[in-house]
């Protein structure tokens, strides 16, 4: 059973008008988290192994390769929770 | 004309790599690196001289005590006070405000008073003086700026006026670098009978200030942004302003004698003398040890070396983000006469953070957000911005591979 917290370091809000939520993987479940969410979600755009745009259920949100994560519109950490759950497993 | 290279050694942080790449550290507005004299210094204290000051006749307090008192000393003279005792030392810029608006503010303003403070401002210029006026009533009033981000003077000049009691501006904005001309507000303030406080949190760092010639009657700054450690700032106020103040805070070192009056049934209190009375508890020797240090280090490259240099940097860099990516827009005035070396800007289709994940890659720091400053951000129009800011340390080169990784976004 996978669990969010063996890949997730830390999540930040954002500072601004967006309210983004950016996610920081663990730095060595880095590689294994990026492979699986890109497994799942559908590639939109992406400057090989740098920067990903991808687009999951209707959530967009972009994967850094040095391991973080942006994600937009959230509902609140409930719902940015679950769909990480689905992403790594 | 500043040798950047040779300044680099002594930043040991500097030599990080991040994400695999050298480390560019152009996030100079929020905090500054620390070379390894401020690291000595801070060692040196807690290894040899460490104790509470002005507490104890022992050895090791009367050196802490001295090495306190020479640290006030040091910067009232880099920046022009009269005097130690018009240097307060407080934890930050913010907590400096805050000094103002609660020691000076609160026993001071009344309803139809009227405290002026400009849209650029940093939060921490703007919400004291917010609490403030919910407490006495007084009126809030703010200066407009310009689309280019400069202050809008005839907007200044009319909201100046008998009842304004207190003008609070930023020296330097933290967003766009933009350098008031605060000798002229303050002077137009005075005309009125106002007050003045300037937020020095960005142009003590990087410019030669003067406060006789400013004729600021307050100013404050932060340690942490001008290469000192983190927790220790500076209130200036004129001395005859500071003597009339009440204290902010109440406790040891602010007093002279607390004494119980069986009659009375309280105690009677006489504060002690300036700048003591505005440093309640044990204060941050260490801190300012560290601040003392810092400013030395300034003084050896000369604060005018200090600005020319950001100044080739903001000159050099402005024209080359232009050029490598067109979806690349700098918001603000873009000349550098009047600018300190930061640079907001922002990528046509890409949010701030997204800008600033996509530098982090290639190891390159850069701030995204409102920077603490939602109101110009509102001006502007602007859902948040990156802000490139710069200091002693940083290089041409560094701007190079900078606009070099610019250029990669245009390709997303």
């Amino acid at each position: 059973m996978v669990k969010v917290e063996d890949y997730v370091a830390r999540t930040e809000g954002t500072c601004g008008k967006e309210q983004d939520v950016i996610v920081i993987f663990k730095y060595d479940k880095k590689d294994e988290a990026i492979k699986k969410i890109i497994g799942k979600a559908s590639v939109k755009k992406s400057i090989g192994g740098i920067i990903f745009e991808l687009a999951y259920q209707s959530f967009s949100f972009r994967v850094y390769g040095s391991g973080k994560a942006i994600f937009r519109g959230l509902k609140n950490k409930e719902e940015l929770n679950s769909l990480l759950l689905e992403l790594l497993s | 004309m500043l040798d950047a290279q040779k300044i680099r050694e002594d930043f040991p942080i500097l030599k990080r790599r991040i994400n695999g790449k050298q480390m560019i550290y152009f996030d100079n507005a929020a905090t500054s690196q620390k070379p390894r004299q401020v690291i000595d210094a801070i060692k040196d204290f807690y290894e040899k001289h460490n104790a509470n000051v002005h507490r104890a006749v022992h050895t090791l307090s009367l050196e802490a005590s001295e090495l306190y008192e020479e640290a006030h000393e040091e910067v009232a003279e880099f920046i022009h006070a009269k005097d130690m005792e018009e240097i307060v030392f407080v934890r930050g810029t913010t907590e400096a405000i805050n000094l103002v608006a609660y020691a000076w503010g609160l026993h001071n303003l009344k309803k139809e008073d009227e405290v002026l403070v400009s849209l650029m401002e940093h939060h921490s210029n703007i919400v004291p003086w917010e609490i403030i006026s919910r407490i006495t009533g007084n009126k809030m009033k703010y200066i407009e700026v310009n689309d280019d981000g400069t202050l809008n003077c005839e907007s200044f000049e009319n909201l100046l006026s008998k009842k304004t009691k207190m003008v609070c501006l930023s020296h330097v904005s933290n967003v766009t670098g933009i350098i008031n001309d605060v000798k002229r507000i303050a002077k137009s303030a005075h005309d009125y009978g106002a007050l003045v406080l300037i937020d020095g949190a960005q142009s003590v760092p990087h410019l030669p200030v003067n406060i006789k010639d400013l004729d600021a009657d307050f100013l404050a700054f932060s340690g942490h942004k001008m290469l000192g450690p983190t927790g220790i700032g500076v209130l200036y106020g004129k001395q005859e302003i500071l003597q009339k103040m009440e204290p902010f805070h109440g406790g040891g070192e602010m007093i002279k004698e607390v004494s119980y009056n069986e009659k009375t049934k309280h105690c009677s209190i006489s504060w002690n003398v300036l700048p003591w009375k505005f440093e309640a508890g044990t204060p941050n020797a260490c801190g300012a040890v560290g601040l003392m240090e810092a400013i030395r280090y300034l003084k050896r490259i000369g604060m005018g070396s200090v600005k020319s240099h950001e100044e080739i940097l903001t000159e050099y860099v402005i024209p080359r983000m232009e050029a490598c990516c067109k979806k690349v827009k700098i918001y603000g005035t873009k000349n550098t006469s009047i600018k300190c070396g930061i640079v907001p800007f922002g990528v046509d289709g890409l949010s701030s953070h997204d800008i600033a994940l996509f530098l982090d890659n290639y190891g390159i720091m850069v701030r995204s957000g409102f920077h603490c400053a939602q109101p110009l951000h509102e001006t502007f129009g602007l859902s948040s911005s990156v802000r490139a800011s710069f200091y002693v340390y940083n290089t041409l080169e560094e701007i190079d591979q900078f606009t070099k990784v610019l250029k990669e976004i245009e390709r997303f």
